[in-house]
Parts: structure tokens; C-alpha cells; sequence
């Protein structure tokens, strides 16, 4: 089913075309409105002019997450504030998060690409989409909200959480399809079998998720559980939130990506080097049709291959293969992106622990856990328990403000903390979260 | 007037109590008086020992937090009403008392209470005021 058949379809010659206008426009538009991308440009001698083809896109500098921290708030927006209408957030690597802006356009275009996604996976206005990502900065809630709407479904702004207060909605309303983390569906789907619960009571069938990797062992679990098909959604704040790219329900093998908005390359993470067709390296974004904050080339960390043989659904946008890890350290803890990096600047500066942490991830009952260890100084300034209490307390609280998530804190001996190579191994992540 | 505890972070590990006497058996370390506060997550050890700044270096280079904390070591009567007669002081006296643990060994048929009080060195004051003997680091080390 094709929310936009002619774009989903176009033959890739027209396609091409298309995407050298809007990368052409882009570039304009970066080099006159934000100084980071011109001086940039300018250091390696280029003029919007310079891109004259598609492939001249690997003449054009890099963008990174370290940008979008060091031009925090607005820097890298390419619209004036009359013209942002929204803002989104996500984790950044040290204390503050990377924000996002978006024109009334852009959030046009994105309810337009996440209704796309919803025809992926033959979902439209005969529908009722539960959202159960969380609402508010975080782009899951509000990006599947609007595309649902787009679509013309009826959509039940649920936000995560509450399991019980999910499913009575879900049989009261007749929820068919359900939007949230692939390991949210899963605890959904055993709460469900733990109570006996008969499936014929609902009428859902398809449920979209993402936000989070998960492998194809979940996706046969989720599916038996909760009687649905499931499909796998891919984005990020930083190029717009979910809806990048969307799994089809006739192929179930790779995510197409809108190749009309993004433009997309695989490169060695090491050297930067593209890699063909096929071979597993960093996925690299351009949005080519934002007017907020585009970004060129922006380094996502994360590792896929480009699938260019022609699906049988008939869309001539080419897949990305289901995430296969990620170059960096970050974690996805309960859909929420983390960096070690963010809790070393929490808890810097804290009197009587040291700079040392480890991240413990486990994955409990489908819940993601993080228990974060910090380790005392050898001199320890107290005597009292009520003091160390304390102390925990406050390194907990300072974590759980950065991170915008619930962590056990456990305050550990000094020199306990593994280290190799004289540096500290900051994660434990318990998880099997690839295939 | 004061003498030195020692005081330990351990966390609840099966058998990091016995890590803590063995570091300091075997460093020659006598301990003669000992408390252990503990709580679901960790345990507070607070120890009188034979030689401070040895053992608090050895704790330290051996990946324990430890450090020395300054407290009273009061000298009861080792009878009924003993402690209450000094605890009654301390109320009259208007002190809070941090946590108390008492010696190993008896010293000239006293006991020996130790206190941590909020206000240590007034305390000390009313204490002696009230003819109640305070031990020495000398006379605690034997």
C-alpha cells in the first residue's frame, strides 16, 4: 500500500534529478544562513557552485554531534526564529542536549514521510494507531502522532508507559496498529500471555517500532505475542526524528529510506572512505529538503549497508539494512540515547567520588536497566551512613538530570572499576541487541 | 581527650570483611574495637586500631575508601546504670549522639564506650566536668 505512489515509485533517473535540486537548494541555503557550514566550505575553497552532481556531495565537509553541541542551541538552524515552530531534543554527549528546529514545512514533510511509513506496513485512515512513544522533546511521540494524523488514522495519543491502562485502551478503542519501542511491544506482549489475555479481544495486527535496535529474534517473539507483523522504523532527531526510513510489509528486509528528503552514503568509519554497495560501514545523512536545520553529511554512528537491488514492493527507493551496531559508545536505554561521555560530566566535580563509572545495561523482564557504579576517592570523608546516603542520592540525581532516566546508583570501592589499558571500561551492556 | 577511629566503605561483597581484618592482620594491625553499620546497598565500618596511620595507608593502597574520624572514648562503669548515668549527661547537656559502639576488652574493670557526639569538644567539656574519665590514643593502644 503506498501513501505517495508516484514519489514512492519514481523511477530513480527522475529521482536523482530531484535530489540534485534539493542538494543544490540545501547547500545554498547552509552557506548563507549558518557560519559554521560556510566557513567550512570555505576552508576547503568550495562555493555552493562546486556541487554540480550527486557525487559532489563527497567534496562537502562533515557534520558531527560534537557541532550540534558546540552551536548549541540555534547555531546550525538555517531559519529565522519567526520560522521554527517546533523544537525537539535529544541526548547530547556531555550535559546539555543536541536540539532540533523545524519549520512549518518541515513538520509538513515529516508527517508526509512517517505516512509513507504507515503505508509500509498497510497502515492508513481505516486505522486506529496506539502511540505509545513518549511525547515531548523526545521526537518518537509527536513524529508518529503527526504522520499517523496525516494518514488520516485515528489516532490515541497514549504516550509509554502504563501497560494496563494500554491494553484496556487498546481493546476499548480498537487499537489495529501500535507505535513504540520494539522492547515496550515485547513487555506489552508478555503482560498479556502472563494474564491468559485472549488475542481474538483486540483487533490490533501491525505495530511499528523502533527508536531502539532490536534483532530478529525479538521480532518473532513480539509478533507471536501480540498476533501482529511486526516492522522496523528508523530516524533521528538530528535529521528529523523517526520515519528516515521504514521497513515494507511485502519485503521485510531492509528499510527504505525517502530518498527524496535524505540522501544517503555508507563510508569506512575509520578512513571516511565510501564503501560499495552491500558492505557494512557508517550511515552518513544529508536532508535535502529541511529548511530548519539541515545538516550535510551528518555522521549517525551507526553501522548498515545499502541494499540497492529493486524491492518487490515496487518502491524504487533504495534500503538500508537493519542496524547492524554503532562506531561510538552510545547506548539506547529504554529508547533514550546515552553516553557514557554524559555521566563523567554529571558527576564531575562531586566531592569524594572519582571520575571513574561504569555503565551496567541489562535488559529485566524487556525493561532496560541501567545501574551506574562510581568509585569513592581512597579518602573517604565520612563516618556516618546518613552521609553516604547522601552522596548517593546526590550522584544519582545528577545522572538522572542528564540523562533523563531512571539509574540505580551504587557507589563502589576505590580501583574496583576494571580498566584496560590504563583506561576504565565505562560499559556493560548485558543486552543482545544485534543479530 | 580524642582518640581516632578508623572509618571503612565496604561494599556487600561476600567476603570483603574478612579482606579488611586480613589486610590488617596481616600488617601487624591489632583491632580493639570494632562496629559495622550496615544498609541494603553498603557497610560502614568504624574501627579503633593499634596503628592508625599504617592501617589507613595500607587501606588505601589496597582499594579501600577509609579515613580517620575523631571520637570520644568514655570510660563507664562497667555496671548496671553505667551508661545511663553518662547518657543522661549528654541529654541534660542537650548533645545528639552520632552512634556509639563499645570496646573489646575491658580496661581496670571499666568499660569503654566510644561516642560519636554532634558537638564533640563541648562535650568533652561537660563530660569531664562531671568527673567522667575520657581515654587517651595512648592508653586505648595499649
Amino acid at each position: 500500500m503506498f501513501w505517495n505512489k508516484p514519489v514512492e515509485t519514481m523511477k530513480r533517473e527522475d529521482l536523482e534529478r530531484l535530489q540534485l535540486e534539493r542538494l543544490q537548494a540545501t547547500v545554498q541555503r547552509v552557506y548563507q544562513n549558518v557560519p559554521l557550514y560556510r566557513e567550512r566550505m570555505q576552508e576547503k575553497g568550495l562555493v555552493p557552485e562546486d556541487v554540480k552532481t550527486l557525487a559532489d556531495i563527497q567534496k562537502l565537509p562533515f557534520t558531527q554531534k560534537t557541532d550540534l553541541r558546540d552551536e548549541y542551541p540555534y547555531g546550525l538552524f538555517a531559519a529565522p526564529r519567526e520560522e521554527i515552530v517546533r523544537i525537539h531534543a535529544s541526548s547530547g554527549t556531555t550535559g546539555k542536549p543536541i536540539v532540533a528546529g523545524y519549520t512549518q514545512n518541515d513538520l509538513l514533510i515529516w508527517a508526509e514521510i512517517v505516512a509513507r511509513c504507515l503505508g509500509c506496513a498497510e497502515v492508513d485512515y481505516r486505522d486506529t494507531v496506539q502511540v505509545a512513544y513518549g511525547y515531548g522533546l523526545f521526537t518518537g511521540g509527536l513524529g508518529l502522532h503527526d504522520g499517523a494524523q496525516r494518514a488520516g488514522a485515528q489516532v490515541v495519543p497514549v504516550s509509554s508507559g502504563n501497560t494496563k491502562r494500554q491494553l484496556m485502551l487498546m481493546e476499548d478503542l480498537g487499537s489495529t496498529a501500535l507505535a513504540c519501542t520494539p522492547s515496550y511491544a515485547l513487555m506489552i506482549g508478555e503482560s498479556l500471555r502472563d494474564s491468559n489475555f485472549d488475542l481474538k479481544r483486540l483487533k490490533l495486527r501491525k505495530g511499528i517500532f523502533g527508536a531502539e535496535p532490536w534483532t530478529e529474534g525479538m521480532r518473532d517473539q513480539i509478533e507471536q505475542l501480540l498476533g501482529i507483523q511486526a516492522l522496523d522504523i528508523y530516524g533521528l532527531t538530528e535529521t528529523m526524528g523517526p520515519g528516515v526510513a521504514m521497513e515494507c510489509i511485502e519485503g521485510r528486509s531492509g528499510l527504505h529510506v525517502w530518498e527524496d528528503h535524505f540522501l544517503i552514503e555508507i563510508l569506512d568509519p575509520e578512513s571516511g572512505a565510501p564503501l560499495p554497495d552491500g558492505e557494512t560501514g557508517e550511515l552518513v545523512i544529508s536532508t535535502i529538503s529541511k529548511d530548519g536545520m539541515p545538516l550535510l553529511r551528518y555522521r549517525t554512528h551507526d553501522l548498515t549497508s545499502i541494499i540497492a537491488e529493486p524491492c518487490v514492493c515496487g518502491r524504487t527507493h533504495r534500503r538500508i539494512r537493519r542496524l547492524r551496531g554503532r562506531t561510538d559508545d552510545m547506548l539506547i536505554i529504554r529508547g533514550v540515547n546515552v553516553f557514557p561521555s554524559q555521566v563523567e560530566a554529571a558527576i564531575m566535580g562531586i566531592p569524594g567520588i572519582a571520575p571513574r563509572y561504569l555503565l551496567v545495561v541489562d535488559r529485566v523482564n524487556n525493561l532496560d536497566t541501567l545501574e551506574v557504579q562510581v568509585e569513592l576517592m581512597p579518602n573517604l570523608p565520612f563516618d556516618e551512613v546518613r552521609q553516604i546516603e547522601q552522596l548517593e542520592e546526590r550522584v544519582r540525581r545528577a545522572i538522572e538530570q542528564v540523562l533523563n532516566l531512571s539509574v540505580r546508583l551504587r557507589l563502589v570501592e576505590p580501583n574496583s572499576i576494571e580498566r584496560s589499558e590504563g583506561k576504565s571500561k565505562r560499559v556493560l551492556d548485558k543486552r543482545n541487541l544485534f543479530d | 581527650m580524642f582518640i581516632q577511629q578508623l572509618s571503612v566503605y565496604i561494599e556487600n561483597h561476600q567476603g570483603r570483611l574478612a579482606d579488611f581484618c586480613a589486610l590488617l592482620g596481616g600488617g601487624g594491625i591489632d583491632l580493639s574495637a570494632l562496629s559495622i553499620a550496615d544498609t541494603s546497598n553498603f557497610g560502614l565500618i568504624r574501627a579503633i586500631v593499634s596503628d592508625n596511620d599504617k592501617a589507613l595507608s595500607l587501606l588505601q593502597q589496597n582499594g579501600f575508601a577509609a579515613s580517620l574520624t575523631p571520637v570520644l572514648a568514655v570510660s563507664v562503669a562497667d555496671a548496671p546504670s553505667g551508661l545511663a548515668n553518662v547518657l543522661q549527661i549528654l541529654r541534660e547537656g542537650g548533645f545528639s549522639i552520632e552512634y556509639l559502639y563499645s570496646f573489646m576488652r575491658r580496661i581496670n574493670h571499666e568499660a569503654i564506650i566510644l561516642f560519636r557526639i554532634d558537638k564533640p569538644e563541648e562535650a568533652a567539656g561537660l563530660l569531664l566536668k562531671k568527673g567522667i574519665r575520657l581515654l587517651s590514643q595512648e592508653e586505648i593502644a595499649r
